[in-house]
């Protein structure tokens, strides 16, 4: 940074090069090199000093907390016949001892437990707890840790089920559910393409508004579910600032990605472009979804029923409407359209796979966010490519109107049978 | 990771701590338990005659002393004389009971006696300030297990936090002598969220599951208990059944049973002896409470003449 910071002034002639003569310029010139490093280095050597003195000395504030602060976050809770397994982070800011442990169910029960590798964990270090507890499936039970000091942590287990082991079967099955809930979902909205391509032109601008009503109400819901599962992250990772990075992050990297594609094809693809940046939008998306879905189940905390996989793919069906809304009129490989498929529905099931075998809140919140950011991304791009197309004006035709809260309205409507 | 046979064995047998793990085994990691120097010692030595008639106690009152409730956890408790509950006072009827409070902590505090006694003495209006002291003086009656307490508002806490004991006011004619201990039974709300964190015989949660109690086959027990905590609680005694005198008032039994229901600062005199050996838990039949820690074991061992003759064959 400081390179940058001296060398600007210096290679842009600026006013000192006129108010300067020739021969006096290279002196004064190492002159204001010194002055600009010395001026950047100040305040770090000062801030260095700072900090020495009040690792020394103190803060001076005699500000001891009257009770232990102690925190302690359940980050995963895994169910093994036998055994209640709890993985715990320390968020506090002082190493806190686990002493007791107890079980709830109708009432709470002192139970024995193990603490590997150490009941006393420090700061930001974690635990795994070991409850050799006889749980029986379908009931709801609370794992509750005492400190020596006292405070109690409390973790619900809603409805105990066996959590998956890393096995072929729950593999497979795993697998599956991630098919059942992104790829053919995603495939069968593809689906519609040669119907789709039938319409005439207005129906074809009323299709790509539902899109982006669909995709707005995907955006909203991915960040409802991000800033739901932020609440589980654990503090000091700051789950609602994970968002906002994921968020903006993934735009931008958007926009530099599609922005070089074009420089590269020019303008000509731009349907195609745009069809593969929804993909990849909804790919990530789908992604955080996976991650949501197969943690919910890893906790327990969803019984995968059909119903539930019926929702959750007739709501993905819209996702493939919205991946080929864009290239209804344009003309290209048949081929393309597999690999937007893939694109956007693939890693759904890398997510349930990823969520129910090491579910962690923290990229789960990621994921989404980041899936979130790239549907902005898309609203944004599909938008002005209407606009260039056929103008700001028929944003408020109220066929197209209706095209986008038609969109929003079939979101809602098969999130009736998501919402668990 | 432990398979279910072996949950489900360690589930349907309260093996005695002595014998190996059970499921009320706490494996505390490091395998750390009650230090046997801290269990509150149950057992009443007999009764003495009080010199002049008159019974004099000192009862120091202490806050914030770190009271070890379950094996690793500690919290601050109030204390009489670094006692969790307080300790045992005994008088006979009609001794001239003298109690002198000594107040060392921060806060007023009182002892509220239960039993027969004139109003200025009943530990509501004298309320003691912080480094005073003040002499409770009455005549013991009637007989019966008494609690005492602090009065002081708010009452609920200065209780909750451990100033309660037992005072047994013994009759004139004294009761037939017995093996005797005293049990206290209360409650810890340790997040104060209004449920109790963990209960307790005398204050420590499983300590006599940590450190059985050994009884002898055939030996007669009187065990007096108390209930210091605002819920109902039912000491229940396993294999056996238990002469049962309510509040100790009366030298005639109400009653042959195995449960007994104690309400709010409800006693009871319970006597009973065990004909076979063996571990035996003596429990609180409130489930969440024997969870919690009301519970503990008798180790009911054979007499030692008996042992005796059985190791010389």
């Amino acid at each position: 940074m400081a390179g940058t910071v001296a060398e600007k002034p210096v290679g842009t002639s600026t006013l000192r090069d006129d108010a300067q003569p020739a021969p006096a310029e290279s002196g004064a010139l190492a002159h204001s090199r010194i002055a600009i490093i010395a001026s950047a280095l100040l305040p770090v050597m000062l801030l260095a000093g700072i900090l020495y003195f009040l690792v020394r000395r103190g803060t001076g504030l005699n500000l001891a907390p009257p009770a232990p602060i102690e925190r302690v976050e359940f980050e995963r809770v895994e169910l093994y016949p036998g055994e209640i397994r709890a993985h715990v982070i320390n968020t506090g800011p002082e190493p806190v001892t686990i002493a007791q442990v107890q079980v709830g169910w109708l009432n709470r029960a002192s139970w024995e437990f193990t603490v590997t590798p150490n009941a006393t964990i420090p700061r930001l270090g974690r635990a795994i707890v070991r409850i050799p507890y006889p749980w029986v499936a379908g009931e709801p039970y609370e794992v509750v840790l005492l400190t020596a000091n006292t405070l109690v942590f409390t973790h619900e287990i809603a409805i105990a089920a066996e959590t998956p082991v890393a096995g072929g079967s729950t593999l497979a099955s795993l697998a599956l559910l991630g098919v059942y809930v992104g790829v053919i979902p995603v495939f069968l909205g593809i689906g519609w393409l040669p119907f789709l391509r039938a319409l005439p032109q207005r129906w074809y601008y009323f299709f790509l508004n539902l899109t982006v009503g669909l995709l707005v109400f995907l955006g909203v819901d991915a960040l409802h579910e991000a800033l739901e599962s932020a609440a589980r992250v654990p503090g000091p990772y700051q789950g609602v600032a994970l968002i906002l990075i994921g968020l903006s992050l993934s735009i931008l990297l958007l926009y530099a990605i599609s922005g070089r594609v074009k420089d590269r094809e020019g303008s000509g693809g731009s349907g195609l472009l745009l069809a593969y940046t929804i993909a990849l939008s909804i790919g990530v998306h789908n992604l955080g979804e996976g991650l949501a879905i197969g943690g919910a189940y890893a906790l327990g905390e969803i019984a995968t029923g059909t119903l539930l996989v019926l929702g959750f793919t007739l709501h993905n069906l819209t996702e493939g409407v919205a991946v080929v809304a864009p290239v209804v009129r344009a003309r290209f490989r048949w081929g393309h359209l597999l690999w937007l498929g893939l694109i956007a529905g693939l890693p759904t099931i890398a997510g349930t796979m990823a969520g129910a075998l090491a579910y962690s809140a923290l990229w789960s919140v990621l994921f989404l966010a980041v899936g979130a950011g790239a549907i902005i991304q898309v609203v944004i791009e599909i938008t002005r490519h209407q606009i260039r197309e056929s103008g700001a004006a028929s944003l408020a035709n109220a066929f197209n109107v209706a095209g986008f809260a038609a969109g929003l309205a079939v979101m809602y409507v098969t999130g009736l049978f998501v919402t668990v | 990771m432990i398979s279910v046979e072996q949950a489900a064995r360690a589930n349907g047998h309260h093996h005695p701590p002595t014998l190996g793990s059970g499921l009320y085994q706490y494996e505390h990691p490091g395998r750390r338990r009650f230090d046997p120097q801290q269990v509150f010692n149950p057992e009443l030595p007999p009764p003495t005659p009080a010199p002049n008639g008159i019974r004099e106690f000192t009862l120091v009152l202490e806050e914030d002393q770190m009271h070890e409730v379950a094996p690793g956890v500690k919290m601050p408790a109030w204390t009489f004389n670094g006692s969790l509950p307080g300790p045992v006072l005994r008088a006979t009827e009609g001794d001239t009971i003298r109690v002198t409070l000594v107040n060392k902590g921060r806060l007023p505090h009182s002892i509220h006696f239960h039993g027969i006694h004139p109003a200025k003495m009943d530990g509501v209006f004298e309320i003691v300030a912080p480094g005073a002291q003040f002499t409770y003086e009455f005549t013991a009656a009637p007989f019966g297990i008494m609690p005492y307490h602090c009065h002081t508002m708010p009452t609920s806490q200065h209780i909750h936090n451990g100033l309660y004991g037992m005072l047994i006011i013994d009759p004139k004619q004294g009761r037939k002598p017995m093996r005797e201990l005293a049990m206290v039974m209360s409650a810890f709300d340790l997040d104060r969220d209004g449920e109790a964190d963990f209960y307790a015989w005398n204050g420590r949660a499983f300590q006599y599951a940590d450190h059985p109690v050994t009884l002898t086959r055939g030996e007669l027990v009187r065990m007096y208990v108390l209930n210091m905590f605002e819920e109902r609680m039912v000491p229940h005694l396993h294999g056996n059944m238990y002469q049962l005198y309510p509040s100790g008032t009366s030298l005639q039994p109400a009653e042959y049973t195995d449960v007994k229901t104690l309400n709010i600062a409800e006693r009871a005199v319970l006597e009973f002896q065990y004909d076979f050996p063996g571990f035996y838990m003596f429990q609180c039949h409130v489930s969440e409470h024997m969870e919690q820690g009301l519970m503990g074991w008798f180790n009911v061992v054979e007499p030692k003449a008996l042992v005796a003759q059985k190791e010389r064959r």
